[in-house]
């Protein structure tokens, strides 16, 4: 009896051989989920959550099922760097994505080049991939490739003199150097320069002294809810001077807090929040539309460009992975960096040994607010 | 250049209607126990996000934000007979650090109740801006201002004509003579925390519909509300309301004339240049002089 169960036993492991040979593929992920980047951190867990399960029902990566994983970093630095630490020297992964925000992905940046292994980070901020570090990538778009799609808008409405209005925080005062370089560059008059705290709750005194001044438009670089004050002032103070905003306002909370203010604002936004407008042809659309669904379905919330970051960002890997056929960290970096015309969620991305963002200003479509919603500009 | 001036006026009179509300607060409280109430920030953000919460759940506009002051007051009074009382005749610093812990605590709970999101609130009149002497006027500026003033003169007469008032400034004044005399120094300062959480609340409340609310309001509000408090003279409620006042105006001229970038600096570095040149503050008189 126990030797016919032993028989029985031995055929099934040799019957079990090959399955169990595909070892599940090991992808890191350090995400704020907690802490004050959590408004973006959160929505890239549950999207890196919802991929992996995708993929994996799909019959994995190359074969292999997804072993996701995650660490919260809490929105600190040091958490972020132990997670790293942990993926690296314990989990042995073979790529992470992540981290959420732009100061965790720079301190994280030496140490993937020290294990190399690759890293997609999930931040914006355009000092991450310039210079190029060969290990690191980014899914999110940079503010150069929003301010050069909002400054292509103002230029072809004949607008000379613009006015900047940003928020004295990291978000506004990188995207005040970005404006500051593209205005002139743009050949554009950078008529006033005036600055807001993030917690301020009167912007007036700005906004009279641009009124003064007179400039053919204004553009207002922050994240809610200074911009909503501003777009409320505006309308407070009775000013007509065309207003733009920065990507950082593209959820429906600014328009809430706004109200009737933010009827006309304009801005550069990723196609996530226009998908069902996008042409047919356009490559993302039919990827966005299921994105927006299945996130529905499954968290009951809406969808948020960060959430859009947490899919390129595995997506991309995934595919690396694909083109590599191996798990190896070296030949998924050297796969990600053949990566070409991609359609993701925040873009259509191709990248290459000096591109490492793999996003131009294309990833941005200029949207107006009509009526408590967003129209794509024509 | 000076074109803007008038509207750097409106703007920094409304600001300063709420700072120089927090003010108040701080000094009626002040008077009566000589405690310097830290969680008065919490009072002016409890009056807007509580008058958000009503809304929300379906009461009109004025009950809303009825409820919310009124809600406010009895949380003021809660909190003396809560936290304060207990600790009875202990150090000034000691009651502090105490409304500093339930500052936090108010905060941390309404972050839980409703979020880290920011607030809007319908204006009390619609929100069609009336130009006056080249200025955009929002009529909510004008009940900021209005009921600012209303509130100050119903102190007044409080102060001066009830018995209420009264006894109030008795126990400010000399604490063991008025116990002596029959009144109740523990009601009294019951009395101002709720009187102060009223006050607070209503500029809460009238402030929200231009400025937005949210649960981290009153950290700043608070400071800019002390700093009012001393500019206009500790312990002078008149002076809490002028200074408030003198404060929005100037960070708003501030912000206009000289650079936004520095606009919250402004403020204090008048304060501290006043305070060096008259420490007992605009209007204060020499301390014994205080009621």
């Amino acid at each position: 009896m126990t030797r016919r169960f032993a028989i029985v036993l031995a055929l099934l492991c040799l019957w079990a051989v090959p399955a169990l040979a595909a070892e599940p593929l090991k992808i890191g992920a350090v995400v704020s989920a907690t802490g004050p980047a959590s408004a973006l951190g959160e929505p890239e867990k549950n999207t890196l959550e919802m991929v992996r399960d995708a993929l994996n029902a799909k019959g994995g990566v190359a074969g292999r099922q997804i072993e996701l994983i995650i660490y919260d970093d809490e929105s600190d630095v040091s958490k972020a760097v132990l997670a790293a630490e942990k993926l690296l020297k314990k989990d042995r992964v073979a790529a992470i994505v992540g981290p959420t925000t732009t100061g965790n992905t720079l301190a994280i940046a030496a140490k993937m080049a020290e294990s190399k292994v690759p890293m997609v980070s999930m931040a914006s901020a355009e000092k991450i991939v310039k210079p190029v570090n060969p290990w690191v990538f980014k899914v999110a778009p940079s503010d150069r490739h929003a301010v050069a799609r909002l400054l292509k808008h103002a230029k072809a409405q004949g607008y000379k003199k613009l006015a900047i209005l940003t928020v004295s925080d990291g978000y506004g005062q990188a995207g005040r150097e970005v404006l500051k370089e593209m205005i002139p560059a743009a050949g554009m008059e950078l008529a006033a320069d005036e600055i807001f705290g993030p917690k301020d709750t009167d912007m007036t005194a700005q906004l009279t002294k641009i009124k003064d001044i007179a400039p053919d438009a204004v553009i207002c670089w922050g994240t809610n809810p200074g911009p909503a004050q501003v777009a409320r002032n505006r309308a407070q103070l009775g000013m007509k001077t065309p207003l733009y905003m920065s990507h950082g306002v593209a959820s429906k909370k600014f328009i809430e807090l706004a109200g009737e203010a933010a009827e006309g604002v304009m801005l550069p936004a990723g196609h996530l929040i226009v998908a069902a407008q996008l042409p047919d042809g356009q490559p993302q659309k039919a990827q966005l539309l299921a994105y927006t669904k299945d996130y529905k379905d499954r968290f009951k919330a809406d969808v948020s460009t960060f959430g859009g970051h947490g899919w390129d960002g595995l997506m991309v890997v995934a595919k690396a992975v694909e083109m590599a056929g191996s798990d190896k960290p070296e030949a998924i970096r050297e796969a990600l960096e053949k990566i070409k015309a991609f359609p993701g969620v925040g873009g259509v991305f191709t990248f290459s040994p000096e591109e490492h963002n793999g996003l131009d200003e294309n990833a941005f479509e200029m949207v107006v607010i009509q009526g408590g919603d967003w129209k794509i500009l024509k | 250049m000076l074109a803007g001036a008038p509207q750097y006026l409106v703007s920094g009179l409304t600001v300063g209607a709420t700072y120089g509300l927090t003010a108040l607060g701080f000094t009626m409280i002040f008077n009566t126990t000589g405690i310097i109430n830290f969680a008065q920030g919490e009072f002016v953000m409890l009056g807007g996000m509580l008058s958000v919460a009503f809304l929300k759940a379906g009461a009109p506009l004025p009950a809303a934000v009825l409820l919310a002051v009124m809600v406010t007051a009895l949380a003021g009074a809660l909190i003396e007979r809560g936290v304060i009382r207990p600790v009875g005749r202990s150090a000034a610093v000691n009651l502090v650090i105490i409304t500093i812990g339930v500052s936090i605590l108010v905060r941390g709970a309404v972050m839980l109740l409703w979020g880290k999101d920011a607030f809007a609130m319908p204006a009390f009149t619609g929100a069609k801006p009336l130009m006056l002497l080249g200025a955009a006027v929002q009529p909510q500026s004008i009940w900021v201002l209005s009921i600012t003033l209303v509130i100050l003169a119903a102190l007044k007469l409080f102060y001066s004509r009830s018995i209420h008032g009264k006894a109030m400034l008795a126990c400010a004044c000399e604490r063991k003579a008025a116990q002596l005399m029959g009144i109740s120094v523990e009601r009294m300062a019951m009395l101002s925390f709720a009187l102060s959480g009223f006050v607070g609340a209503a500029g809460g409340a009238i402030l929200a519909p231009i400025t937005l609310t949210s649960y981290d309001v009153g950290i700043m509000l608070g400071l800019k509300g002390f700093a009012a408090c001393i500019l206009g003279g500790l312990g002078n409620p008149f002076g809490a309301a002028a200074g408030g006042l003198i404060l929005g105006v100037l960070e708003s001229f501030g912000a206009g004339f000289i650079s936004s970038a520095y606009k919250d600096a402004f403020a204090f570095i008048v304060l501290l240049v006043l305070l060096f040149a008259k420490p007992t503050g605009l209007f204060g008189g020499p301390r014994s002089d205080r009621v």
